[in-house]
Formats: C-alpha cells, structure tokens, sequence
C-alpha cells in the first residue's frame, strides 16, 4: 500500500473530465452554455467592449463637501490606515494614501472659484503602465488603470510619471484591510474605479453613488463606449475637457467647467 | 616602450586591515539603515507621496553615472589608442564594476519591496526604460568582466579591442538609459526635455574621471608607487574638458528652457527663488562642481601642484552631487502645472505647492554605503589582482 | 535508485500526513470553522477534495489572483477570502483569530512545511464582518 496510491492523480482527472465537458459542449450545447454565461454578470471578465469612465459637473461640486472622498476611503479601506505611532501628523499627511482628493481652484485672471475631486484619470495611453518596470501597472480591457500588487517592487517610477500626482505609496505596515481592497507595505496603489464593484455588476463607483447620495449629482459613472449610457450621453451634450489634454493621454476622466 | 609590469597593490596587512575594518562598518550601517527602512517602511525617512524619490535616489544615479565614465579611461586606451592611458585599462574597468555595484545596491535596497527583486528580474515590460536598464546594468558587467580579462590574460588578447569598443558603446547605452530616466518624464516640467541623455552622458565622463584621478592617486600614495607628471597633467586636461563641457551643457539646458514661456516657472525655481535649490545650484553645482575646479585645473599657480588635481576632482564629485540632487529632488518639489491659468486654492493633496523634503540619517548611510562599497570593491580588487602598473613613471620617449 | 527515491518518497509523505493530523487535531477535529459555508459541503469540506487543496491550493489560488486583477474574472471558486471565510477560527470570547497566527490554519501546516505565507501582508486575516 502506498500513500500516493490516496492522492487522486489530479493531471489525469483533469484532463479526463476537461475533454467530456469539451465533447459534450461542442456537440449538444453551445448555445446554452452561452445563455448561462451571460446570464450572470458577476462571472464576466472585463470586456474591451467597454470603457469604463466618469464626467465631474465641477460646477455642481460643492465647496467644503467631501463625501465622494469619505466614500471612497470607506469602500477601499483607506480609513483603516493608520498612523505610525509617535511620527509627526504633517510628515503623515504627505505620506499616508489618498486615491481621491478634493481640490479648490481660482482662476488667476477672472477669480472664479471652482472645486472638483480628483484622482486617478484612467488614461488610454497612460504614462505610469509605460514606465514600470515589470508590469505591474496596467490597464485592464475594459479601460481601468491599476496595479497589481503582487508584482510591484515599489520603485515609484509610476509616481514619478503620473501627471496628475495620483498614485501613493503604502509608507507602513497595515493592520486591517477590507476583503475588496487588500493593502500592504511598500507598493504603490491608486483609484480602481471601484473595480470589485463593477465586476459584481454594481455599475456604479463609490464617490459617485455619494455625491448623488448628497444630492449634488456632480458625478456621472459610466461606460464610454455604451451611446447609450447615461454618462456618454451627457457628454454628448454638455462641454468637457480632460486636464492636462495637451498630453493626449485620453482619459476616462472628463470635466466641465475648468 | 617599455614592458609594463602589473603588481597587486602592497601594503602592509595592519594599515590594510583597519582601512577593511573601516569600510566594513560604514557598509554594516547601511545595511542597518536598510532594515530600519523596511522593517518599518519608508516613512522613516523623509520620502513621501510629493517626493518620491529621494537621497538614495540620488547616491544610486551618481554612482551609476560615474561607474560609466570611470570606464573611459580604458576606453581612451583600447577603442581611441591613447598609449598613456592603456597602462591604466584594468583600473578603470575594476572602478567602473565597483561604482555600479555600488550603485545598484542602494538602488534596489531602497525598493519598497527588495525582496522581490526576482520579480523584477523575471517580468519585464519593455516599454519602460527602467526594465532595458536592469539588461544594460547586467550587461555592463558581463562586458567589463571579459573586457577585463583580455586585459589580463594573454588568450584573450585577439579579443582586446573588439571588446573595447563593445564596452565603450555598451557604456553610452547605459548612460543614455539612466538619462531617460528622466527625460521620459512628460508630466514634470523640470526632467521634459530630450538632453537629458546626451547631458548625463557629459556627467559622467566628468565624475568617472574624477572618481578614477582620487582613487588612482590614492592608490599610489598608499603603495608608495609613482606617477610620471606627464600621465598626471593629461589627466587633469582632460578633467578640465569634461567639467567646463557639463558646464555647457547645464548652461543648454537651462537656456533652452528659458526660451520656452510654459518652463518659466520650473527656471525661476531653480535659478532664483527655489531656496536651498536655488543654492544648491549655483554654489553647489556651479561653483564648487565648476567653477573652482576649473580654475584649480587650469590656473598657472597650479600647473604643479598635485593636491590642486586631487581637490578639483573631489570638487567635481561634490558639485556633482548636488548637480544630481538638484535634478532629483529639486525637479520634483517644483509643483506640476495640473490647471494651467488657476491658482489651487486649498488640496489636501498639496497640489501647487512647493514640497519639502529632508533627508533622515537612514537614507543618507543607505546612499553612503554605496560609496563605501564601491571603494571596497577596489580596494580588494586592486590588492588581490593585479590591477595598477607597478610604476607609471613617464615614458622616455612620448 | 529509481526505486529508493520513491520508497523514500513515500515514507516522508506518511510522516507528513501523520503530522498533518496531529497538527489540525490540536485544533479541532475538522481545520473547517463550524457554522460556516465549507462545513455544509462534503468532501472533507472543501470547494476541492481535501488532498488535493493540500497538494495544489497555491496554484488555484496564484491562478485566481491573475483571473481577478488582471481580467476582472471572479468566477473561479477558489479565492483567499473564502479560505479566510471558512478557516479562520474564533477565540473563546468569539472573536475571529487571524488565519495566519501561530498554530492556525494556514500557519500549522506553513509551519512544518518551513513555506514563508505572503499573502496576509496584504490580504485581510478575518472574515468580514457583514
């Protein structure tokens, strides 16, 4: 009697019922292995079919109001990164995450104030998946910019690259994480535009969903190659613009009224 | 010509042991250093989500800049025939492995996580210069280390100059990878510009030189061997060349960069209101990496003087340095233009804002340690092999 | 030769299962948390039989991660969350201990095994409180 006689021989199982389930796909049902698939979005890998993207109304954005920020740092777990005991609260500001920031502007010319939320654009062509090293930035088929964490060294050269200052670097350790958004030491992390969300088929980002929450409306999420979504629609109609186009970046990020 | 004996560096074992002693410390510091950064994480240093990149960033560049222009002298040697630099070849290529090793040490002990350095050796992106640069960095050792051993051993002397010459492209290669580094950088206004390369390049023929002259002549005072006054002024000419060129080409850049209205913000910030940037610049970089050691290289007062080489050469690796740091850190705490024609009024994100960064004890026995173990490096190397001609008194006949 | 790497093969396995089940009996009778999903399934209470998780559970899940970050495909039945969800054991006054702790599920066998586990430096070590 030996051991590995107990061991199912997993090689020749798998390849044994991988060839029946084969067979038996390619000649009685096709179509309904589709129709089930479809069936359930949560199952679906990112397609390029879409482009996921946002349109910010930054004259509907509201001075002093940052629930998109609160939202954000709930829903991706940034509220349970702590502070290292004893170090200094303004060398932390500059160190701890922040995938969304609120900026106040003023034109130096007219004096307009404006205020809109900031974070990572998803560019199409974006500089931070150019520079890594080993492709741990990336951009996933249906538009989305992140970084996959298991393969960062933690260089920054993405950082460094960002022309909107986007990502951060996880400075010290992490003693809590939520499932959706695991956190450690040493990589560095951005806007996911709430990826877990849209792969179970929630359609809708967490800044977005409290800016509507708080009645602002300042947020419009949604798929840019859909015509008929409603942030394609909008922007359609109203007059956006990318920050920094003069990169021709083409992000999925667009503005009104800066 | 005479024949040219090579003999390993002598020296007796007490004074060569307690210099080991020494440098085994300083490196046994950084590498406590190391783990005090990443036990607890970068926050114990002055590195932030503003300034990236810091100190060790900057020890990292100098060394792997001037570990390719310390490579020229056996280039000058092999590839361009310079009779009285090819006694020197073998030096030249053992500091040129030495100050990159050096240098890749504090790069990739600074990574927030060294401990998958073999990811970054098994998953590449090739459109990212950093990933050409981990080839040209292992390549460069691979080649220096033939190059080094037709130097060396008499089979490999058919191989000698075809070698040479690959070293010398691979070296330009590298130099120019290390330069896009930074001019890749479309976002940041201070690193946008497409002589980065060419000018990093000129960088570190001069710190290369300047770091070969200190160690050459150190060696030899160690050793009590000589060096003929002619080998010591073509030295020194050259030296001069290559700072008064880095001179010129800071003097391009910047120029350049004034001409265009949209880098108006990133010169005034340098040249005149950046603080310890502006300084750093032109007491630093100008004057005590330029200036100074122009005049000690070419002033008649000097013509004789010996230790007047060996300061303009410390000198130009001090205002090399702070050249670098400028570069580094002083192009990132120069705030990116994100709304061009609108002031930010309030971010929690310090958008608009000119950042601080100081640098902790940590990061700067990291970067030191780099120095230290490049200098280790030669310093067994030149005592173990026969690196350095016995004598390098001049020829009789030049 | 060929034959003595086998039987030597063999007899390190049966060391290692005998280990295995001092070490997971220490704990309790079963490495699942009573109560949770895995406990209503059979086949030794897995989303795969219990030796072959054993053999293979690193390359589901390393293959789960690529599906999930890479293509957004979360549809695969093995996922670090889930082990966490099932295995993570709770302490006298109910509270959930991480899975990774000394003696704990992941850490009994790792442990023996001298297998460094990465995976908790970023991941969460506790169910999710709903």
């Amino acid at each position: 009697m030996s051991n590995r006689k107990q061991q199912p021989d997993m090689k020749r199982r798998e390849f044994l019922t991988k060839s029946v389930i084969a067979a038996s796909t390619a000649t009685i049902a096709p179509g309904v292995l589709l129709t089930t698939a479809d069936a359930n979005a949560a199952t679906k890998a990112a397609s390029s079919n879409t482009r996921w993207g946002m349109l910010i109304y930054t004259n509907k954005c509201a001075d002093g109001c940052s629930s998109c920020v609160s939202a954000c740092e709930k829903e991706n777990g940034i509220d349970l990164v702590k502070k290292p005991e004893g170090h200094s609260d303004a060398m932390w500001d500059e160190q701890r995450p922040q995938w969304i920031r609120k900026v106040k502007l003023k034109d130096t010319q007219t004096g307009m104030v404006s205020n809109l939320p900031l974070m990572c654009q998803h560019c199409e062509e974006a500089p931070c998946v150019d520079v890594c090293p080993t492709g741990a930035s990336f951009k996933r088929a249906d538009g989305i910019v992140m970084v996959d964490r298991h393969i960062c060294i933690g260089c920054r050269y993405c950082m460094m690259a960002c022309p909107y200052k986007a990502r951060s670097f996880i400075h010290a350790d992490v003693a809590e994480q939520v499932v959706e958004s695991p956190r450690g030491k040493g990589c560095v992390e951005a806007c996911n535009l709430c990826a877990n969300r849209l792969d179970a088929g929630d359609g809708n980002t967490a800044c977005a969903e409290a800016c509507s929450k708080e009645g602002h409306n300042a947020i419009v999420f949604g798929d840019l190659k859909d015509p008929n979504s409603a942030v394609s629609k909008v922007l359609k109609q109203s007059h956006s613009r990318q920050l920094r186009e003069d990169l021709k970046l083409n992000t999925a990020v667009r503005y009104t009224n800066v | 010509m005479e024949k040219i004996n090579y003999r390993e560096l002598g020296c007796e074992s007490p004074r060569f042991w307690t210099g080991m002693g020494v440098m085994a410390f300083l490196i046994l510091l950084a590498l406590v250093s190391v783990y005090h950064m990443e036990h607890n994480g970068h926050y114990v240093t002055g590195m932030t989500n503003q300034i990236v990149w810091g100190l060790p960033h900057v020890f990292a560049i100098f060394l792997i800049v001037a570990a390719s222009g310390a490579l020229n002298v056996a280039s000058i040697g092999s590839v361009f025939g310079g009779p009285m630099y090819k006694p020197l070849g073998r030096f030249s290529s053992i500091l040129a492995i030495a100050l990159l090793a050096g240098g890749l040490m504090v790069l990739v002990l600074d990574l927030g996580r060294p401990d998958r350095l073999i990811i970054a050796m098994t998953k590449y992106n090739f459109k990212s210069i950093f990933a050409w640069n981990i080839y040209l960095y292992t390549g460069f050792f691979v080649i220096v280390g033939f190059y080094l051993w037709a130097m060396i051993d008499r089979k490999g002397k058919a191989l000698y100059r075809p070698l040479g010459i690959t070293a010398f492209l691979w070296r330009l290669a590298l130099t120019t990878g290390t330069g896009s580094i930074f001019g890749f950088l479309v976002a940041r206004e201070a690193y946008d510009a497409a002589i980065m390369a060419p000018m990093f390049i000129i960088m570190s023929f001069s710190y290369g030189l300047a770091f070969f002259i200190i160690t050459l002549m150190a060696a030899y005072w160690w050793d009590d061997r000589k060096i003929g006054d002619v080998r010591i002024a073509k030295l020194r000419n050259l030296l001069g060349v290559f700072v008064a060129a880095v001179l010129y080409f800071a003097t391009v850049y910047h120029l350049s960069n004034l001409y265009i209205t949209q880098h108006h913000g990133i010169e005034n910030f340098i040249l005149l209101e950046g603080g310890v940037y502006t300084k750093m610049f032109w007491i630093g970089q100008v004057l005590i990496g330029g200036v100074i050691p122009l005049f000690l290289i070419y002033s008649p007062a000097f013509s004789a003087s010996r230790f007047a080489v060996m300061a303009a050469s410390v000198l130009v690796l001090v205002g090399g340095f702070f050249q670098i740091y400028v570069i580094v850190i002083g192009g990132q705490a120069f705030p990116m233009t994100l709304f061009p024609g609108k002031e930010v009024v309030e971010s929690s994100f310090f958008d608009g804002m000119v950042n601080s960064y100081v640098p902790t004890l940590p990061e700067a026995m990291l970067g030191f340690g780099g120095v230290v173990v490049a200098m280790t490096i030669v310093a067994v190397a030149a005592r173990m092999f026969p690196m350095l001609p016995d004598s390098l008194e001049d020829p009789d006949s030049i | 030769m060929h034959r003595l790497i086998d039987l030597k093969r063999v007899a390190v396995m049966m060391v290692a299962s005998v280990l295995l089940s001092f070490a997971t009996a220490a704990i309790s009778d079963s490495t699942v948390v009573e109560g949770s999903k895995a406990a209503g399934m059979d086949k030794g209470g897995c989303v795969a039989p219990q030796m072959d998780m054993r053999r293979n559970h690193m390359e589901y899940l390393k293959h789960q991660r690529d599906e999930v970050v890479h293509k957004g495909d979360r549809s695969s039945k093995f996922a670090l969350a889930e082990c966490v969800n099932c295995h993570a054991s709770k302490d006298k006054k109910g509270h959930p201990v991480p899975v990774n702790a000394k003696d704990q599920f992941c850490d009994s066998c790792h442990d023996y095994a001298a297998v460094n586990i990465t995976c908790f430096q970023c991941h969460r070590k506790v169910p999710e409180e709903k």
